[in-house]
C-alpha cells in the first residue's frame, strides 16, 4: 500500500500515493498549469477532467516520470516518479491492435508482470504462469486469453489491460481514458474491476476521463483542468454551474439528471465528448 | 534437372569438408535469423532488413577492393546501416523513405567499388546472390562468434524488447527504455544480416530473416512458439536449400528461397482453413468458439 518511513523525530509517517506540490508545467510560453497541489491518499479515487489540451495526459506523464515539471515537486508512492514504476499500474486508452500481432491475451497480461525486466526469466516460469492465469481469471478473461489480441473486441482488450496493470499489485493505478470507445456494458465492467481493486487492496486511482458519469459513484475527488486553471474538490463541489463557469470563463450549465452529471456549455470550445487522440510516439504534450 | 534427385551424388558431396562447413554456417544463420525473425516482422522491419543487407553488400565490396575479409566488410556495412537507419528513421512516417534513400545510395556505391575491383568476377556476383561454398574456417569462426553475441544480447533484452514492440505506450509507462532498444535491436539485425549476406547473398537475406517468421505468425499467436517455429523453418530453408543444390550444382539461393516461400504458402493455407473452420463453428453457434481453438487464428 503506502510507503512508510520515519521523520526526524522518529515517528512513522505515511506518504501519499501521489504528492504534488506547487507544480507547474509549461512548454515555451504556454503554461498548461501552475501552482498545482494534489495529494492522493492510498485508496482514494481521483478523476481528472477537462477539455482537450488542458494537460490531463501530460499530468499522467509527469507521474510516470516521462515528463519533468517546470517547477515544483512530485512524488509517487514515496519516491521520485519513474523510479518506482513497478508500483504503478497504467491502463491506457483502448487502441486497435494489429490483427497479425503474434501475441495472445495472456502474453499481454504477462508483460505487465515482468515485461520491464532484463534477462531470460527462465527461472520461475511456473510461478509466472500461475500468476498470469490468476490475473486473467480475476478479470474474467480466461475464455479468450489464448486468442490473438488483435482479434479481440475493445472491451475484451480493456479487461486484459486492467489485468496487465493489476498483476504487478500496484499502489497507484493511473488510467488514461480506459473507457473511451467502449460500450456501456464494458464501461461498467472495466470500472468495476478497477473499483474492486481499490476497495480490496487500497490502491489509489487517478482516472483521466472526458466523461465522469461511468465512474461517478466511485469518485472521491475531481481535478478539473481548463486552460491553465484548475479546481480540486469533491464532485459536489467542483461539478457545479458556478465553478465550471468560473473555470471556463464562459457560461456553463451543470445539470443533474438521474444521478448523472451533464455539462452543457454555450461554447463549442468545451468539446467534452471528443477524446483526445494520442500521438503515436508520445513525444508531444497532448 | 534429373540431377536434382541424384541422391548418391548428394550423399558423396555431403562428405566434403567445404560442404560441411557450409552446412554449419547455414545452421548458425538459421538459428539467429529464426530467433530475430518474429520481432522483425512485428516491428515491421522487413524493408529495413533489405536495406541493411544492401549496405552489407557495399561493405563487402569495399572489403573486397581493400583486400580485407569480405565478412568483416559486410559486418561493418550492416552495422553502419543499422545505426544510420536507427538515427535517421526515427519517425515511422519517414522510415520507409529513409531506408529507400540509404539503400539505393549504398547499392550504387557498391557497384562503383566492384567496378574498381579487378579480381575474380565470381566474387563480385557472390556477395549479391550468395557464395556459401566459399565459406572458410575463419569466416565460420566470425559467424559463430557474432551469432553467440547476438543470441546472448537478445536473450537479455527479450522481454523489454517484446514489450516495447507490441505495446510501446504501456512499456514506456513501465519504464522500459523504448527509445534505445530500437537502435540496439537494429544493430543485432544488422549483424545477423551480415551473416546472411555470406550465405544467401545481399539480395535474398529477407528469405531467411523475414519469411520464416512471417510464416510462423500465420499459424500461432504465441511469441514463444512463433520463435521456435521460425527457427525450424529457417533451418529447413537454409540446410535444405544447400543439400538440394549440391547434386545439380545450381545456385543455393534459389533452393533456400523456394523452400522458405513454400513453407510460407503452406502456413497461409493452414491459417485460411482454420479461419474458415472457426467461422463455421461461430455460425453453428457452439459455445465459446474461441476457447475451443486455443491460439488459433
Amino acid at each position: 500500500m503506502s510507503t512508510t518511513g520515519t521523520d526526524e523525530s522518529g515517528r512513522t509517517v505515511t506518504s501519499g500515493a501521489v504528492e504534488i506540490e506547487s507544480a507547474a508545467l509549461a512548454f515555451g510560453d504556454r503554461t498548461l498549469w501552475s501552482g498545482l497541489d494534489l495529494r492522493i491518499e492510498p485508496g482514494e479515487f481521483v478523476a481528472v477532467l477537462g477539455p482537450n489540451g488542458s494537460g490531463k495526459t501530460t499530468l499522467l506523464k509527469v507521474l510516470l516520470g516521462l515528463q519533468a515539471l517546470s517547477a515544483g515537486t512530485v512524488r509517487v508512492a514515496g519516491t521520485a516518479p519513474g523510479k518506482g514504476n513497478h508500483r504503478v499500474g497504467y491502463v491506457p486508452q483502448q487502441r486497435a491492435m494489429d490483427q497479425q500481432l503474434t501475441l495472445r491475451g495472456r502474453d499481454l497480461v504477462g508483460l505487465g508482470l515482468d515485461g520491464d525486466r532484463w534477462g531470460t526469466g527462465l527461472r520461475g516460469m511456473r510461478v509466472r504462469r500461475r500468476k498470469v492465469a490468476e490475473a486473467v481469471d480475476s478479470v474474467g478473461a480466461t475464455p479468450y486469453a489464448s486468442s490473438p489480441v488483435g482479434l479481440l473486441s475493445g472491451g475484451e482488450q480493456q479487461r486484459l489491460r486492467v489485468a496487465q496493470a493489476l498483476i504487478g499489485e500496484p499502489d497507484l493505478l493511473l488510467c488514461d481514458e480506459p473507457l473511451a470507445s467502449l460500450d456501456l456494458t464494458h464501461q461498467r465492467t472495466v470500472t468495476e474491476l478497477i473499483e474492486r481493486r481499490r476497495r480490496e487492496t487500497g490502491t489509489a486511482v487517478l482516472f483521466v476521463t472526458h466523461e465522469i458519469n461511468p465512474v461517478l459513484p466511485h469518485v472521491d475527488r475531481v481535478l478539473y483542468l481548463v486552460g491553465g486553471r484548475f479546481r480540486v474538490g469533491t464532485p459536489a463541489e467542483v461539478m457545479t454551474s458556478e465553478t465550471l463557469t468560473e473555470l471556463y470563463g464562459a457560461p456553463v450549465e451543470v445539470v443533474r439528471v438521474g444521478g448523472q452529471i451533464h455539462v452543457a456549455g454555450a461554447q463549442s470550445a468545451l468539446c467534452e465528448d471528443t477524446v483526445h487522440h494520442h500521438e503515436h510516439d508520445h513525444a508531444e504534450p497532448v | 534437372m534429373d540431377k536434382l534427385f541424384d541422391f548418391e551424388l548428394t550423399a558423396r558431396l555431403l562428405e566434403l569438408d567445404f560442404v560441411l562447413m557450409a552446412l554449419a554456417a547455414a545452421a548458425v544463420l538459421g538459428l539467429v535469423a529464426g530467433a530475430l525473425g518474429p520481432l522483425i516482422v512485428m516491428r515491421r522491419m522487413s524493408f529495413a532488413v533489405h536495406g541493411t543487407a544492401e549496405l552489407a553488400f557495399t561493405g563487402a565490396a569495399a572489403a573486397l577492393l581493400l583486400g580485407i575479409g569480405v565478412s568483416y566488410g559486410a559486418l561493418a556495412g550492416a552495422v553502419i546501416a543499422a545505426l544510420l537507419l536507427g538515427l535517421l528513421g526515427g519517425r515511422e512516417s519517414e522510415r520507409d523513405s529513409v531506408i529507400g534513400v540509404i539503400l539505393s545510395f549504398g547499392l550504387g556505391l557498391g557497384v562503383l567499388l566492384l567496378w574498381f575491383y579487378d579480381g575474380r568476377s565470381s566474387n563480385k556476383f557472390g556477395i549479391l546472390v550468395g557464395q556459401i561454398v566459399a565459406i572458410e574456417q575463419q569466416d565460420l569462426e566470425l559467424l559463430v562468434g557474432s551469432a553467440i553475441v547476438v543470441l546472448i544480447v537478445l536473450s537479455m533484452i527479450y522481454r523489454p524488447l517484446l514489450f516495447a514492440t507490441v505495446d510501446p505506450a504501456v512499456a514506456m509507462a513501465r519504464g522500459v527504455p523504448v527509445r534505445w532498444l530500437s537502435p540496439l535491436f537494429a544493430v543485432l539485425v544488422g549483424i545477423a544480416t551480415a551473416l546472411g549476406v555470406q550465405i544467401v547473398g545481399a539480395l535474398l537475406v529477407v528469405a531467411l530473416m523475414v519469411t520464416p517468421a512471417a510464416a510462423a505468425a500465420r499459424v500461432t499467436a504465441s511469441p514463444w512458439r512463433a520463435t521456435v517455429l521460425a527457427v525450424v523453418f529457417a533451418e529447413a530453408a537454409a540446410l535444405g536449400g544447400i543439400v538440394l543444390s549440391l547434386a545439380p550444382g545450381a545456385p543455393v539461393s534459389f533452393f533456400v528461397t523456394a523452400i522458405s516461400f513454400t513453407i510460407y504458402l503452406v502456413c497461409r493455407v493452414i491459417a485460411y482453413v482454420r479461419g474458415r473452420q472457426r467461422a463455421l463453428r461461430d455460425l453453428s453457434g457452439s459455445d465459446s468458439p474461441r476457447a475451443a481453438a486455443p491460439s488459433a487464428r
